[in-house]
């Protein structure tokens, strides 16, 4: 922890808040029509219907929000995963949700030829929820309940057996696996503002809650024994916070597709940060989640210009590395 | 004790212990593999009376019969009883190295490690004219590279004073997201015709297998089987854990590191000819277990029977039972092994 004091602390947020700022900007002026800071400034007080206006406008403005919301919820969803299951390494993508909304969302599409925005979200919602209750209920089965490894294992194996049926549904008709398959690397390019809106009261709600229920997330991160001990409701908290997860991580799945390893990443560094008071570290790495999917695309935009690779393809390359080092450091057993 | 009978062989270098009961079972599950061969063989757009069958294989039949049978379903049903076999062979090994009765080579990343590398040699190695500029004989190398390679990350990245089963689990779980995040790549980056092609290979399918593929990897994948039946008793010695081990004088963290390279090369084998087949290396060791105990020298065969006889019927269903669509055998295999994954977690409840 190297915030110490709650003045450092909140200035640490400021600073964030401001970097987060930054970042957004960034990703509306930077990519392969580059345009300057007082372009993208005319673009939306004096439009003039010129190119680079319409690109900002419809382009970069909405794959800017769409990042900063979902790399923001995506964190969120690890802080509150790692606490709920004593897990270091849990997130969404390790624990197989990602994977059961991209097979719900590519089922629909396949099945029932889906194309509304709005049955898409339900369906993404209902993949994630699915996956996240079955990891849940499965690793807690067996004498000894929900050991970190058991829940990492049942969460591989069910991403493991979301993803083949996805590739088999895929592979039995190949006109739709190019539509669907930059969907399921992950993405934030090429989405309109539309969907954003469509799953924006969930994700906030999801916000809001999370940031809520900050200060029963410390009393339950000191182990179930003394949470019910202190006179928390276990059981409804522990419901509450699955029902957060599924909001945020399904409402992110449902805009980019699977991005992971950010709810790995940006959960530790924020504890290094700020420390393990939930109530700072929920909103702190809910914007440094947002700087760096923010970063990442920005990133995607040049490596192999002109063309772009997955922004998920990214986090999962800057992921992995810490992934490793949480797993050497994080299992003393 | 007559259930046993002992065998030792180099100044008891290499030793076992022959266990007659096992020994029945194992007959019994030869003899079904055998006939799931057969009636695998006979099966499909035009159906062959098993009896015809052996008629071909002797050298009868007519001349379309020999076709069908000879040149377009022997080679596949050949390859998936060979990689069943296998990574059957694989899970065992790494189930009783690991001590963990939910580590399979595709949970610890080998699998996907190989893939990586398949996907990467298909569309790095392909022209504008939908062709391979270097023969697809290197591609099982490609394959074996990128298994070795994970295989070794995986244990070095473990490595601290020693390897921990735990830790191996975790960090291949890492690393194998890691190579699934490689494979979108460059299935992106490749051109979209291998996308597909590269796809229905990540499930794991053996459509396209021939009789060159066969005689590839049946050399390959005989030779690294006998070779596990001969570290048998390791295995074995591994499984009492790590103290137990090291005190009846087993060099614990180099056998360990032996074992893993015995199944990484039984894992390439079989990926890179039949692709990412996922839960065989779960679930075939799990049955074997129950039906012969957990003495590696049986376990083994027991459990690559077990693995050669579910790929077989997982590709006889996955060519007739959606006929003329083709599903991947790895769907099948995905739809049994999870469940059964998810009874294993169910089932430690009672112990």
């Amino acid at each position: 922890m190297i915030l110490i004091k709650n003045s450092t602390k909140l200035f640490g947020i400021i600073v964030a808040l401001l970097l987060f700022l930054v970042c957004i900007g960034m990703s509306i002026v930077f990519g392969y029509t580059n345009t300057s800071i007082h372009t993208a400034y005319e673009a939306f007080t004096q439009f003039n219907n010129s190119n680079e206006h319409l690109i900002i406008q419809n382009v970069r403005l909405p794959r800017a929000l769409i990042a900063a919301a979902v790399g923001a919820s995506l964190a969120m969803t690890g802080v509150l995963m790692q606490t709920l299951t004593k897990n270091p390494l849990a997130s969404p993508d390790i624990l197989g949700i990602n994977a059961g909304a991209g097979l719900a969302v590519v089922l629909a599409v396949t099945f029932m030829h889906t194309a509304s925005l709005q049955a898409f979200t339900w369906i993404s919602f209902l993949g994630a929820g699915f996956a996240a209750i079955a990891v849940y209920v499965i690793s807690s089965a067996g004498h000894d309940g929900l050991t970190p490894l058991k829940i990492t294992l049942a969460g591989a194996a069910m991403a493991a057996l979301f993803a083949s049926f996805t590739q088999g549904i895929l592979t039995a008709n190949e006109a739709e696996l190019e539509q669907v398959l930059f969907w399921l690397a992950g993405s934030v390019q090429g989405r309109k503002l539309e969907l954003l809106i469509a799953v924006l009261p969930y994700l906030l709600i999801g916000w809001i809650a999370a940031i809520m229920i900050a200060p029963k997330m410390n009393v339950l991160a000191m182990g179930d024994d003394v949470a019910k001990g202190l006179g928390l409701k276990l059981g409804i908290v522990k419901i509450v916070v699955v029902v957060i997860v599924i909001l945020l991580a399904g409402g992110s799945v449902a805009v980019a597709g699977p991005i992971g390893f950010i709810g790995i990443v940006i959960p530790h560094v924020a504890r290094k940060l700020i420390g393990t008071d939930h109530r700072w570290l929920i909103p702190f790495a809910g914007l440094l989640g947002g700087i760096l999917l923010l970063a990442a695309d920005i990133g995607a935009r040049y490596i192999i210009m002109p063309r772009e690779v997955p922004v998920g393809v990214i986090t999962a390359f800057i992921g992995t590395p810490s992934f490793v080092y949480i797993a050497r450091k994080g299992f003393r057993n | 004790m007559s259930n046993y009978r002992g065998f030792r062989a180099f100044d008891g270098k290499v030793s076992f212990l022959f266990d007659k009961k096992a020994g029945k079972k194992i007959g019994i599950l030869f003899i079904l593999t055998a006939l799931v061969f057969i009636i695998s063989a006979g099966l499909g757009g035009m159906a062959i009376n098993p009896l015809t069958v052996l008629h071909v294989f002797t050298g009868g039949g007519t001349d379309m019969e020999r076709l069908v049978v000879l040149n377009f379903r022997l080679p596949r049903i050949i390859i998936a009883l060979v990689a069943g076999m296998a990574l059957a062979a694989a899970g065992g090994m790494l189930q009783g190295m690991i001590k963990n009765p939910l580590a399979s080579p595709d949970i610890i990343g080998i699998t996907a490690g190989a893939g990586a590398a398949v996907v990467g040699f298909l569309s790095i190695f392909s022209d504008k004219n939908h062709s391979l500029t270097v023969s697809i004989q290197w591609l099982p190398l490609a394959a074996f590279l990128g298994a070795i390679l994970v295989g070794l990350t995986v244990y070095s990245l473990a490595w601290r004073n020693g390897v921990t089963p735990v830790r191996l689990v975790l960090i291949g779980i890492g690393i194998s997201a890691l190579m699934h995040a490689m494979m979108t790549l460059l299935m992106i980056l490749g051109p979209i015709y291998r996308a597909s092609e590269a796809s229905i290979w990540t499930t794991g399918s053996v459509s396209k297998a021939t009789w060159e593929q066969v005689w590839m990897i049946l050399p390959w994948t005989a030779l690294f089987l006998l070779i596990a039946f001969i570290y048998s008793r390791d295995v074995n010695i591994q499984e009492l854990g790590e103290e137990l081990a090291a005190g009846v004088g087993n060099a614990v963290q180099k056998n360990r590191l032996l074992l893993l390279l015995i199944s990484t090369c039984l894992v390439a084998g079989a990926v890179a000819f039949a692709g990412g087949i996922g839960f065989i290396g779960l679930m075939a060791p799990h049955i074997a277990r129950r039906l012969v105990g957990s003495s590696f020298g049986v376990l083994l065969p027991t459990s690559a029977l077990i693995g050669g006889l579910l790929v077989m019927l997982a590709d006889l269903l996955g060519r007739t039972l959606f006929s003329p669509i083709e599903v991947p055998a790895g769907v099948f295999t995905a739809a049994i092994g999870a469940p059964y994954f998810i009874y294993l977690l169910f089932r430690t409840k009672k112990r």
